[in-house]
């Protein structure tokens, strides 16, 4: 089903050519029910944003707070505008530059649709506003990786060139109809909702910058410690509930993949809450609240590509996994030295890894009976991994290098690093002129 | 034995306490306070400049035995005031010290600092 993704703007397009007169009478009928699903997961979905700021905020020091929660709110305005401009244009437009991106001048400002309705039976409006939120939070998860440390114009310029040039492409390739991934093997790379696009490649991304502009000052040697775990606690509760808008809505529908989506979603979120929780109160004694919140962000990361294929054993075991690598990762990474600070790759990247790989073991028989079909007789679990890995490398090895360019480039020109004082005074007085708790003092 | 009392800007926290530690003063309390001082400097709220009316610092107390005195205020003064101070930019305030327990051990006076 998460073909069902992309089918409808296509359609769509080819109607613009005709006559106004003719689409009035021959555009699908608005399906009132599934478009009000549809708008409440895009809603949900906007609500990840916050929820992502609140995960993060907390999770800083104090003097950083606003500035780490602004790298969340801000997305909202810059990447709401570029996919409104033309980034929809780029994702789900048809192949130029041999299929780098999409281009489709109609969809310019979104002009084109102003009363296109899809196949599906929702106004394309909602569909394109729906993806525009995977667009939002996708840089905003990024920011986790290189959180306390960078400069706001730096921010701002770097996710702006990263939406264009790697979420774009990378949306294009794996959901668009006509894009490469999509198209791969049998029956495409399978990523459901996100898995490739939203958390392995701001996963991999976070990665690359952290390694490319350094650790914060005084890591690994000093505690940084978190400033308010209760509002990373409500945070995490948000992306739970909103990644049922991610994952259930990525169906484009209101039937039965809705159904299977949803209930594979919760299902792995609590098996990977359970699953951290379990591996912390063996290995260190204490089952932690951030832990859980981990296990749970695991849990639902590794079903995101996966949410359309697996049932829900599948989904527990891909919970499981999820956590056990994403632990042993976040140790490996204190071993390592890179300051990961949030753990952006430690849980988007790896987790996303493992979803998107291990989920074809869990494939349900109807899925794999149809990609029998369409490959002309038989297609093995083996078959589709190798689409996985390829989809999965291409979209990290894209991801870093275009990432490392653009860093390259914003150095160069705004900087991206803040200075030493200014990462000593923290991003809130540096870069935005206010502190998010002082305000608590008397006066 | 002396009590320091040093009233600085918030920003300056980390920098002043690296200063400290890099003189071997370890031990030090911190905590959030909002005051009035000379300090006039106009802030941005909601794009209108306002004079913060109780403004936020930061309270360092310090204990310590003579022969640190003078590092202490030493460090604290390069490390909040830099070369260029600016009103609002701190005071320190010495006062007698009648005693100091260890709460672990019973030690009392210099012992214990």
């Amino acid at each position: 089903m998460f073909r069902a993704k992309i089918l409808l703007p296509l359609l769509v397009a080819l109607t613009f050519f005709m006559p106004l007169a003719s689409i009035a009478s021959e555009s699908p009928a608005i399906d009132t029910g599934t478009t009000a699903w549809m708008l409440t997961s895009t809603a949900l979905v906007l609500l990840m944003i916050p929820g992502l700021a609140m995960f993060y905020g907390g999770l800083v020091r104090t003097k950083n707070i606003m500035g780490t929660m602004m790298h969340s709110f801000v997305a909202m305005g810059i990447m709401t505008v570029l996919w409104v401009t033309f980034g929809y244009a780029m994702s789900f437009g048809s192949n130029v530059f041999g299929g780098w991106f999409g281009w489709n001048p109609d969809y310019f400002l979104l002009r084109g649709i102003d009363e296109s309705i899809l196949e599906a039976g929702v106004p394309e409006y909602v569909f394109a506003m729906f993806q525009g939120k995977f667009a939002i939070i996708t840089p905003a998860i990024i920011a986790g990786a290189f959180a306390e440390r960078v400069r706001f114009k730096g921010y701002c310029l770097f996710i702006a060139l990263w939406g264009i040039l790697v979420y774009n492409p990378l949306c294009h390739w794996v959901w668009a109809e006509d894009g490469f991934l999509f198209n791969m093997g049998a029956a495409g790379a399978i990523d459901f909702a996100g898995g490739t696009v939203v958390h392995i490649s701001a996963g991999v991304s976070g990665l690359v910058a952290v390694l490319m502009i350094g650790a914060r000052k005084g890591f690994p040697k000093t505690a940084l410690s978190p400033n308010n775990l209760v509002m990373t606690m409500i945070g995490a509760g948000l992306l739970w509930v909103g990644w049922f808008g991610f994952n259930a809505g990525s169906s484009i529908g209101s039937g039965l993949a809705t159904a299977q989506a949803l209930t594979v979603t919760q299902t792995a979120a609590a098996a990977g809450a359970l699953m951290w929780m379990l591996i912390e109160g063996w290995h260190q004694g204490k089952a932690t609240g951030l832990g859980f919140a981990s296990g749970i962000l695991a849990g639902l990361v590794a079903i995101t590509p996966a949410a359309g294929v697996v049932q829900p054993g599948g989904a527990m075991i891909l919970g499981i996994s999820a956590s056990t690598v994403c632990y042993l990762m976040i140790g490996l990474k204190n071993r390592l030295g890179y300051d990961d600070t949030l753990d952006a790759f430690g849980i988007h990247g790896v987790g996303g890894i493992v979803g998107a790989l291990a989920l074809v073991f869990f494939i349900r028989d109807s899925w794999m009976a149809e990609a029998a079909a369409s490959a002309g007789g038989s297609w093995t679990i083996l078959d589709q991994l190798y689409v996985q890995a390829a989809a999965v490398g291409i979209s990290a090895l894209y991801a870093a290098v275009v990432t490392a360019v653009i860093i390259l480039i914003v150095n160069k020109t705004v900087g991206l690093r803040a200075t030493n004082d200014e990462e000593m005074r923290g991003l809130d007085h540096s870069f935005h002129g206010e502190r998010g708790y002082g305000n608590l003092n008397i006066g | 034995m002396k009590l320091i009392t040093a009233i600085i800007r918030e920003e300056l926290l980390e920098q002043v306490r690296e200063a400290l530690i890099a003189a071997k003063i370890e031990r030090i309390t911190i905590a959030r306070v909002s005051g009035h001082g000379a300090q006039k400097t106009e802030v941005y709220y909601r794009g209108e400049k306002v004079i913060p009316n109780l403004i936020p610092k930061v309270r360092l107390d310090i204990a310590v035995n003579e022969d640190f005195l003078e590092t202490t205020i030493d460090t604290i003064l390069e490390s909040a005031g830099g070369e260029n101070p600016q009103i609002g930019a701190g005071k320190i305030f010495v006062t007698n010290l009648e005693d100091c327990i260890r709460i672990r051990t019973k030690e009392r006076g210099e012992e214990a600092i």
